[in-house]
């Protein structure tokens, strides 16, 4: 049977070139990048390149880069380091409704430790607006984050706008760039920003290695506590060989990044004009024009999502769905819910994630397998046959 | 799809008894307050027993294999017999569900219970009437 990955939302192929890479740091260069001898020096060689890797990718410094677990704690170590570390100041964050529970949870954390937490909503097509920052910001406002772009809905947030305001009012800005650091061009001088996390695993380098950039000067508390890795802000001895990937990851990324998300983009409008043309009734979530660049997200109605992943799936398409029955809490997606889609309609979320191995066939054989299985759902659904004997 | 048993799965891929019945003797609506999903049984009533059952469903694969397995065990069944058709005897048959989804269980056995009580309460009218 075919079989077509078009869940690079959730994780992407690691690269021949990446693994080429990590390959040997697994056995012959297994040294502990902490020991003062030869194997040490090795290790502590190849992380220090990669933090370099990293650090270009972004435009920021090597010494700015904190190499982590992931890119969740990422999230968790900038929300909840930074929180602690400039509580004196006081104790308000302000993130925005469709952020990552990563980020979210985070905050709620934070919330349960005596902090107040401000939430920014968003528009129907899951935008923030820069203003809406300026109005939350108090003289107790120590944090914002704000999301680089929504992985699930592919809409991309004018960082550049809410770091002017954020600057004005001196208070330090974090955003989750896991979905665009290595898929789109991310600078955080550009950006404005003070921290920003990314996750490799996102841009073709392996699990397990994420980053966060935090500005010269800005104190963050550590959460991990031990030795001196990372420069006492990160303790635990590190995972060489993730790390080494992700730093080849980024600098594949870094060379590549036009001539990826030309072909991203060729396949994500392909698909964004197709579905619709093809299939009634069909919603497209998330921003027209300000979007990931292999993200193709959709609401089909009447219909509900972990049915379509179930019979695609059955044809060897593998995608992901923000619908309530997909998630273990049963409760549509935030995101959706914020963006004011109604709740049936959330059900029928649906999300393509194109990765570089995609191909225009890809494109082809979503076509030919969605409209019958949206068909013979829409023929089991009493939505269905609701609308077509009264209307909406 | 790992979470699922084959029957499930069997079950999902295949739904029997998909679809509406014209003039039904009764009809059992309900709506899943977790998800927001719906079920519809339609039932076919011939001496005290269900003669035809049809479903419609909007919601997970679970919930489509639990409509499917409802309808065919509910099939021939006298109206008390399919009053004693429980979640978890159509989730047993199903070689069961996981947890999270046990819920959609619920669904299936609500609405031919519903469907029953809706035909019994039309039926009653019926007998009303007749005695006029
Ligand atoms: S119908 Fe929503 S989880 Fe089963």
């Amino acid at each position: 049977m075919k079989k077509v990955y078009l869940d690079n939302v959730s994780t992407t192929r690691l690269t021949v070139e990446v693994r080429q890479a990590m390959l040997p740091y697994f056995d012959e260069n297994f040294g502990n990048p902490s020991c003062v001898h030869e194997w040490g020096d090795i290790a502590k060689e190849g992380i220090e390149s990669a933090r370099n890797q990293v650090a270009q990718l972004i435009g920021g410094t090597a010494e700015e880069i904190i190499f982590t677990g992931s890119g969740t704690e990422s999230n968790n170590f900038a929300i909840k380091g930074l929180a602690l570390a400039h509580q004196k100041k006081g104790k308000h964050i302000i993130i925005s409704a469709i952020e990552h529970f990563s980020v979210l949870h985070s905050a709620k954390t934070l919330g349960k430790w005596g902090f107040d937490v401000s939430l920014v909503p968003v528009d129907k097509y899951g935008l923030v607006d820069p203003e809406d920052v300026r109005r939350r910001i108090r003289k107790d406002t120590i944090l914002v984050s704000i999301m680089h772009a929504n992985s699930e809905v592919g809409t991309i947030e004018p960082i550049e706008h809410i770091s002017q305001i954020t600057k004005e009012s001196e208070v330090i800005l974090h955003t989750d760039a896991i979905a665009t650091a290595g898929t789109i061009p991310v600078n955080v001088q550009k950006l404005g920003v003070d921290a920003l996390s990314l996750a490799s695993n996102q841009f073709y380098g392996p699990k397990g290695a994420g980053a966060l950039w935090l500005r010269q000067g800005v104190r963050i508390n550590p959460l991990i506590d031990g030795g001196v890795q990372e420069d006492g802000r990160r303790a635990g001895t590190e995972n060489v060989p993730a790390i080494i990937g992700s730093g080849k990851a980024a600098e594949l990324a870094y060379d590549s990044m036009t001539t990826r998300i030309e072909h991203l983009v060729n396949l994500r409008d392909r698909l964004l004009s197709e579905i619709p043309s093809t299939i009634d009734h069909v919603v497209i979530t998330g921003h027209p024009k300000h979007r990931l660049p292999g993200n193709a997200s959709f609401c089909i109605e009447f219909i509900e999502g972990e049915a379509m992943l179930m019979l695609l799936n059955s044809k060897g398409i593998a995608i992901t769905s923000g619908s309530a029955c997909t998630s273990r809490a049963l409760k549509a997606s935030h995101v959706l819910i914020a963006m004011s889609i109604p709740h049936a309609i959330a059900q029928g979320s649906l999300l393509f994630g194109f990765g570089i191995d995609n191909s225009s066939e890809d494109v082809d054989y979503v076509l030919e397998v969605l409209p019958p299985i949206v068909e013979k759902l829409r023929q089991m659904s009493p939505l269905y046959s609701k609308f077509l004997k009264r209307g909406k | 799809m790992a979470i699922y048993s084959e029957r499930v799965m069997e079950h999902f891929m295949n739904p029997r008894n998909v679809g509406e019945i014209e003039n039904p003797d009764g009809i059992g609506e309900v709506g899943n307050p977790i998800c927001g999903d719906m079920m519809t049984f339609y039932i076919k009533v011939k001496d005290n027993r269900l003669d035809d059952v049809k479903f419609k469903t909007f919601g997970c694969g679970a919930a489509i294999a639990v409509s499917s397995m409802a309808s065919e065990m509910a099939k021939g069944k006298t109206l008390d017999e399919v009053m004693k058709i429980t979640p978890e005897l159509v989730a047993d048959e199903l070689d069961g569900l996981p947890k999270q989804k046990l819920h959609c269980s619920n669904l299936g056995a609500q609405a031919l219970h519903k469907a029953i009580e809706n035909y019994r309460e039309n039926h009653k009218k019926g007998k009303d009437n007749d005695r006029e």
